[in-house]
């Protein structure tokens, strides 16, 4: 019969449309502003950098190696390293950014910033509301408006965020240690020369006489 | 050209727009129209230069280049790194089949093996991407026929499903960024098997719904049948390759000849069209879809444990040695090629991509002419291009 194919499909467009009210899989829109689909936990956005304890510039994990400025496809990361160093979390002094800015409107959201980097200082974010008024300077972040806290991080990614610290902590504790045995060798080394130092030498010298 | 120059036409000015001659019909005047998606907002902008003699096509010209942004240059400034992410934006809809082709041929430049687990995750999210590139291409060529939104809307419910296991795979929807050289990027998380198969389970009762509103519709029929036919001689002199290839009959698909990857191991049928017109090229489409369900089914049930990426590769100061390499797949558009030339240094010395849209675009003309101007746009859309890949 002409027309059968075209009246199967009817059928099909009024099934989807009363199941709509019914079945949850067929009405998958949200609407949007009221409610809101939660990330999934590999979602990334733009990249963040990452500081530890209370003081987001203190804390920054980044030591301005610029590894993830060379290795940025579009290159929208800036850096500039500072001219003094500073102490980072096992103690030892490491260069910090003078400057660091990411152009968000050049990202391009690829990751690899993020998977360049050796000392875990920069992440992606999920934040995905950045609409803003100011097109230049709205979207080039510096690092003020970057820096965001571990816990933060560890939010988003409970399970590499641990890990993570574990690491870390290893990392603080063996040079901890190391800093404690050196310390120790060094006191014992002092004892030893001051053992030395209190013995009479045997054949003094007799210079000059 | 001053005013003065507009305001006096030429002397051997001609409003008849010139044509080559040798289809001049004494008949009447031929007409030059400018057809195709040239919008400034659409993301591709593809233009086509229409002699029309009545109704019918006598000349098709198509002119591309607008969405040109030099990614073959950009590719060998760049590190072989840096390029994983610019391949996303070739083909837009099927960036894992994308990152599969370029660390394809980085592997082989550098000799690097691939783990089994990474196999199997690269088979599957590359079949994933089959289907959801050929599920849009349905919703958009039947909208190309006038049947507006209600195919397309099913469509893109259906294609949801899959960008959201993508999602929470790579963390992005479309710009997957997904394949490293050796591997893949990160192992799977937990849970996401499951949600795949479920997806795989449910999607042939969509195959099943779709088929049944549309595939036998008299209307879809009548405007596809017969219309821009594609003769299999024509299509293997233009070296057409894919979904339209098959759809002309010809037996040929890479995924069988040069079984990269495992598709060796995996059992499928390739699905073959008899007439090579747009409604075989939509049936094939269909069909292919059932095939990339069987061969995820089989490759979820069989993934193994173990690493995702090969241990010898590196990320950073990655350095191929000297040499060349072309690595081929079957992406859902036809034979996705990258060929690298490599001076061993960070960057490659040549980079080329094989691109299927553009290639399968230059018999455009072949099978529009004779055609109406509705018929020039479904031949169109069923050639199945992203501009993103034709332009580069």
């Amino acid at each position: 019969m002409l027309g059968e194919g075209i009246l199967k499909g009817m059928v099909e467009t009024a099934r989807n449309f009363a199941g709509s009210y019914v079945s949850k899989d067929r009405l998958t829109t949200v609407e949007y502003p009221e409610e809101r689909i939660a990330p999934k936990e590999n979602a990334r956005q733009f990249p963040f950098l990452v500081f530890d304890g209370n003081d987001p510039m203190a804390g920054l994990r980044c030591v301005a190696c610029q590894i993830c400025e060379k290795e940025c496809p579009p290159k929208c990361i800036y850096i500039e390293k500072s001219k003094d160093k500073k102490p980072d979390f096992v103690g030892k002094m490491q260069f910090y950014p003078a400057t660091f800015d990411i152009d968000v409107s050049v990202c391009m959201s690829c990751q690899i910033c993020v998977e360049v980097c050796p000392f875990d200082a920069i992440k992606m974010d999920q934040e995905y509301e950045l609409s803003n008024d100011d097109r230049f300077g709205g979207l080039l972040l510096n690092k003020t408006r970057l820096a965001k806290s571990n816990e933060y991080y560890g939010k988003m990614h409970p399970q590499e965020a641990g890990a993570i610290d574990e690491s870390r902590l290893k990392t603080k504790e063996a040079a901890e240690a190391k800093v404690k045995a050196d310390a120790e060798a060094k006191v014992k080394a002092a004892a030893e020369a001051k053992a030395k130092e209190a013995q009479p030498p045997t054949a003094p010298p007799n210079k000059g006489a | 050209m001053s005013t003065e120059a507009l305001a006096e036409p030429p002397k051997n000015y001609e409003v008849r727009p010139k044509s080559s001659g040798q289809f001049e019909d004494d008949m009447g005047e031929l007409l030059e129209v400018s057809m195709g998606p040239h919008h400034p907002s659409t993301h591709g902008v593809f233009r086509m230069d229409v002699v029309l003699d009545g109704e019918r096509v006598v000349k098709l010209k198509p002119v591309f280049g607008y969405l040109h942004r030099n990614h073959e240059k950009i590719g060998e400034g760049a590190s072989y790194l840096a390029s994983m992410p610019y391949t996303d934006r070739l083909d837009y809809f099927c960036s894992m089949t994308n990152n599969w082709a370029y660390a394809l041929s980085v592997e082989k430049l550098a000799g690097l093996q691939v783990p089994e687990r990474a196999e199997y995750i690269r088979v599957i999210t590359a079949e994933l991407t089959r289907l959801v590139n050929h599920t849009c291409l349905m919703g958009f060529l039947v909208q190309d026929m006038g049947a507006l939104g209600t195919p397309l809307m099913y469509a893109f419910r259906e294609r949801e499903k899959i960008l959201d296991l993508f999602e929470s795979l790579s963390g992005a929807r479309m710009m997957c960024n997904y394949m490293r050289f050796g591997g893949c990027r990160c192992d799977l998380p937990t849970g996401w098997l499951e949600q795949a198969q479920k997806v795989v389970d449910e999607y042939p009762r969509f195959l099943d719904e779709y088929e049944r509103l549309l595939m036998g519709n008299e209307i879809l029929m009548a405007r596809s049948q017969n219309v821009g036919v594609l003769p299999k001689e024509l299509a293997v002199s233009a070296g057409i390759t894919g979904p339209m290839l098959r759809a002309s009959g010809v037996n040929y698909d890479i995924r069988k000849v040069d079984k990269y990857g495992i598709y060796d191991r995996f059992t499928f049928r390739v699905p073959l069209g008899d007439h090579g017109d747009v409604y075989d090229r939509l049936m094939v489409r269909l069909l292919e879809m059932r095939e990339s369900l069987g061969i995820l089914q089989q490759a979820l049930k069989s993934i193994p444990d173990g690493p995702v990426v090969d241990p010898r590769a590196k990320l950073r100061g990655f350095k191929p040695k000297a040499g060349e390499a072309y690595g081929r797949i079957e992406a859902p558009k036809g034979e996705l090629g990258f060929y690298l030339i490599s001076d061993g240094s960070p960057n490659p010395y040549r980079y080329r991509v094989r691109p299927p849209s553009f290639v399968n675009l230059t018999v455009l003309e072949d099978m529009c002419l004779g055609h109406t101007v509705a018929d020039v746009v479904i031949i169109l859309g069923s050639v199945d291009i992203v501009l993103g890949e034709v332009d580069r």
